[in-house]
């Protein structure tokens, strides 16, 4: 899922953002649709974020009600997708500031949560928010302070212009305070914990569903992210996954958003890594 | 006149053809510049370069630390380069029977051939945990250290090569000449091929680093690609390449301006180094003396192989 | 030069002093083990490579295309796109560079011009593979609207190859001994019909050689394909599909961690793929200037 990121999101680099979004469609057209549409029903276009983009095919791929046609191009031009007519479903993985929400109806489809790991054999546990703040601002540079080893803390993040970095930057690090510039940086969100995993002093962050056995995920605020709690939103380091549509979507577009929402549409994102919206 | 021409026809097409590169390089002039430039202008050609904090998110664009960046994993590069390259150069050349020659050089040339990312790759599985399990050296692993050694090696082809040939290049009658006057084989080099290829070991230098600052993907996968200055050598650094590499993928407006600015640096960085190794080689007396070699010398295939600039002569 | 003939214990004992000698012996110890080391590093890297990547190497590993982002199935779609890509490059890149290769060494003396475009090489050359990486992305794929597809990638990695296409093509062509020429002139040939006819078929080997080098530096490339022709796993059917050549495919399936074996596996033909292309290209050289002897 990650490993497509440079093809699809290298298109938010390009000044002219239709043309390229036209690009991408030829290039994903072919593994999204499914069945044939009906006499008379056309495309359903999904357009916007590079982080929904994976689970919006694998939707697609799954939907039997006609052809789905997914576009990326990074959140706000989904947004702006949306509120052109261009896309039926502009695709967000952030917040909508409050000039951008105008006029939109926002569907969260599903919630992304985005775990701390560090090594499996680290004895710390948990973090409060103000800890872990405090150690990717550097100002927290050793194990000991947290209760662990006496060894200096390796902080790994996200580059500059990744999602996932976006969000912890919002809700860990808020306005005032920056990830420290002497942190180890990566692209990729499988490397990163690949780098967790080999180094015993080091911490970092990854979307849900890259947590495996190699690592072992903190609790922030004593709260673990599981899928129950990042779908109640027990769990605060996540993001929602939002379709954004200018008022009630109609026809075979509202038929598509039922699908996503449905059980069986819930169930595929649940296999994907990501917490569904209603907990069944 | 009708006769002749379609010997002008393929004349013509031949001619443009030879302006293709030159198209090219002005092709990528212009874009580069047309996509960096305005960042550039907006920020100012001294903030960006002198500016000491990377945070596009917050609209800040300093390359200071990944100028620095580039130049420490270039300069260690050298050190553990130079003298290692100089030393198989010197072998090579002047200690190896023509038979031996045959198999150990093409050896060497097929260092420059392994792809990048096998560097990058197994720098990653084998220097970095050896440098961060070293009680000696520790830290997190990927460091300017780690970069520098896997660069290292990606430069002794270049520097092998263009050193081979610039000794080479010295006439025989210099060797003799020393060798009559009772010096060892030794003292010869050190004393009278080494001075006379000097140019052609400088043009050898520069060309490795210019192979040194260029080199992406290796660098993205040890160097650790914090934007800070480094402390020590044990400590991560990003590179101007790295930089474009690792933020390409999200980036958008400004930040994406700021990359293809960042690519504006680099290639003017490339572009001067060029022109030095090009006035290096040209100071080359024994161009003049010696014929220039055949086809088989190592560095073009090197050159091929890695796109290193050009080899150590010109036609005349 | 013989260098066998200066180093044997026949110089040293024709050295006045004992030091020197010392030194000479301790030099060549050095030297010699510099360059040991050298090749040990090389002979590390491929037995590093392929002790592990080897054993992952089946009929299956190379018949099937990637599954799960490659972390099961095979690398046959990887393969095709670098076939693909590699095929668009030199198409493009052998034309335009042997042309500018018959102009500079046949249709041109020292000139201003002439500088003037070697000069235009020798920079292209210089250039880091990045930069080609922006520039592809920036002209071909957006610009043009090629996208990210095979002819993107080709055409980044023809500007790339290009150069030394060039040089190693004027090099072969200036090679073959001037009499050629003159007896083919002689004989009523007008100039091209000389080159065609006669130049061209003996320095073939020596431009082939060029070219297979050529197609060595496109498999190996990672920066400059991954933003031109695109990391889509699927077999492209078309010069406008997204491809992910083997480079590419390798470099993800570390960066993310994906799987080691596969990683291992797609390294070992990546490397094997480039020792093939290397002997190969030696194997032409050494004919090439064997046949001019």
């Amino acid at each position: 899922m990650e490993t497509e990121r440079p093809l699809h999101a290298i298109v938010r680099n390009a000044r002219h953002g239709l043309l390229c979004m036209l690009l991408c469609s030829v290039e994903t057209a072919g593994c999204t649709s499914s069945a044939s549409n009906p006499v008379g029903v056309r495309d359903v276009i999904l357009a916007g974020s590079t982080s929904i983009q994976p689970f919006a095919e694998r939707w697609a791929e799954v939907y039997r009600g006609g052809r789905v046609t997914v576009q990326a191009g990074g959140s706000t031009a989904g947004i702006k997708a949306a509120h052109d007519g261009t896309a039926d479903f502009g695709m967000s993985s952030r917040l909508l500031r409050a000039a951008e929400s105008d006029g939109l109806l926002q569907t969260i489809v599903a919630r992304d949560g985005i775990a701390l790991i560090v090594h499996a054999s680290n004895p710390v546990h948990a973090l409060t928010l103000a800890q872990l703040r405090a150690v990717y601002a550097g100002e927290i540079a050793n194990w000991r302070a947290l209760g662990g080893a006496d060894a200096p803390i390796t902080v790994i993040t996200r580059e500059e212009g990744s999602g996932t970095r976006e969000t912890f930057q919002e809700i860990v690090m808020g306005t005032t305070s920056v990830i420290d510039a002497g942190a180890l940086v990566t692209a990729y969100s499988g490397g990163l914990r690949k780098m967790v995993a080999e180094d015993r002093n080091a911490i970092g962050y990854v979307t849900f569903s890259q947590l495996n056995a190699e690592v072992h995920a903190l609790a922030l605020d004593g709260v673990l992210p599981t899928e129950a709690t990042i779908a109640n939103g027990v769990y605060r380091l996540q993001r929602p996954f939002l379709f954004l549509s200018k008022g009630s979507p109609t026809g075979s577009a509202a038929e598509f958003l039922r699908f996503v929402l449905s059980a069986d549409g819930q169930a595929i994102a649940r296999a994907e890594g990501l917490a569904p919206v209603t907990v069944q | 006149m009708n006769i002749r021409l379609p010997e002008r026809v393929v004349e013509r097409l031949l001619l443009a053809s030879a302006t293709s590169a030159l198209a090219i390089l002005a092709l990528i002039t212009v874009f580069i510049f047309r996509e960096g430039l305005p960042v550039l202008l907006d920020k100012g050609l001294f903030s960006f370069i002198g500016g000491m904090r990377w945070a596009p998110s917050s609209g800040e664009y300093g390359l200071l630390p990944m100028i620095v960046g580039s130049a420490l994993v270039t300069l260690g590069a050298l050190v553990l380069g130079l003298p290692l390259g100089l030393a198989c150069a010197i072998t090579l050349a002047e200690m190896t029977p023509s038979r031996v020659r045959m198999v150990l050089k093409p050896t060497i040339e097929l260092l420059a051939g392994v792809p990048s990312v096998v560097y990058g790759f197994i720098g990653m599985e084998v220097l970095v945990p050896l440098i961060r399990e070293s009680p000696v050296l520790g830290g997190p692993g990927y460091s300017v250290l780690a970069a520098s050694v896997i660069l290292a090696i990606m430069v002794l082809p270049t520097i092998v090569a263009v050193s081979i040939d610039a000794i080479e290049a010295v006439p025989r009658g210099f060797r003799d000449g020393s060798l009559a006057l009772g010096a060892t084989q030794w003292q010869t080099i050190t004393g009278v091929v080494l001075p006379a290829a000097r140019s052609g070991i400088v043009a050898a230098v520069i060309l490795g680093i210019g192979r040194a600052v260029g080199e992406t993907m290796a660098v993205i996968m040890v160097a650790g690609n914090s934007v800070r200055l480094p402390h020590s050598l044990l400590d991560p650094v990003r590179t101007l390449t790295a930089n474009i590499a690792l933020e390409m993928g999200y980036a958008s407006g400004p930040h994406a301006q700021a990359l293809f600015a960042t690519g504006i640096v680099l290639f003017v960085i490339s572009l001067c180094l060029n022109e030095l190794a090009g006035r290096a080689r040209r100071r080359l007396p024994a161009r003049v003396l010696s014929p220039p070699p055949a086809l088989t010398t190592a560095q073009a295939r090197v050159e091929l192989m890695r796109g290193t600039p050009d080899g150590a002569r010109e036609l005349a | 030069m013989n260098p066998s003939s200066m180093g044997g214990p026949a110089d040293q004992a024709t050295a006045p002093r004992l030091a020197p000698r010392v030194v000479q012996r301790a030099a060549r110890m050095a030297m010699w083990s510099a360059t040991a080391l050298t090749v040990g590093v090389l002979v590390f890297v491929i037995v590093f490579v392929m002790r592990r990547g080897l054993g992952a190497i089946s009929w299956e590993f190379l018949r099937e295309s990637p599954r799960r982002s490659g972390a099961e199935g095979g690398i046959f779609s990887t393969i095709v796109s670098t076939l693909y890509v590699t095929a668009a490059a030199i198409m493009v890149a052998t034309p335009l560079g042997l042309g500018a290769a018959i102009y500079l060494a046949e249709y041109t003396v020292d000139s201003r011009f002439s500088r003037l475009i070697r000069r235009g090489t020798d920079g292209l050359a210089g250039i880091p593979s990045i930069i080609f990486g922006l520039f592809g992305f920036a002209f071909f794929v957006t610009a043009l609207g090629l996208g990210w597809s095979i002819l993107s990638g080709g055409l980044t990695l023809a500007a790339m190859i290009l150069p030394t296409v060039i040089r190693t093509s004027e090099e072969a062509l200036r090679t073959v001994p001037r009499e050629y020429r003159h007896v083919a002139r002689s004989l009523g040939a007008t100039k091209w019909d000389a080159i065609r006819s006669v130049v061209l078929p003996v320095a073939a080997p020596g431009i082939m050689t060029g070219i297979v080098l050529g197609v060595g530096r496109a498999v190996s490339e990672t920066a400059a394909v991954i933003f031109t022709a695109g990391v889509a796993l699927r077999v492209p059917t078309s010069v406008f599909d997204s491809a992910r050549t083997m480079s590419v495919h390798f470099y993800t399936l570390t960066m993310e961690g994906i799987s080691d074996s596969q990683a291992y596996g797609t390294a070992a033909v990546l490397l094997v793929t480039i020792l093939v292309i290397n002997v190969a290209a030696y194997t032409l050289m050494h004919r090439f200037t064997r046949s001019l002897r």
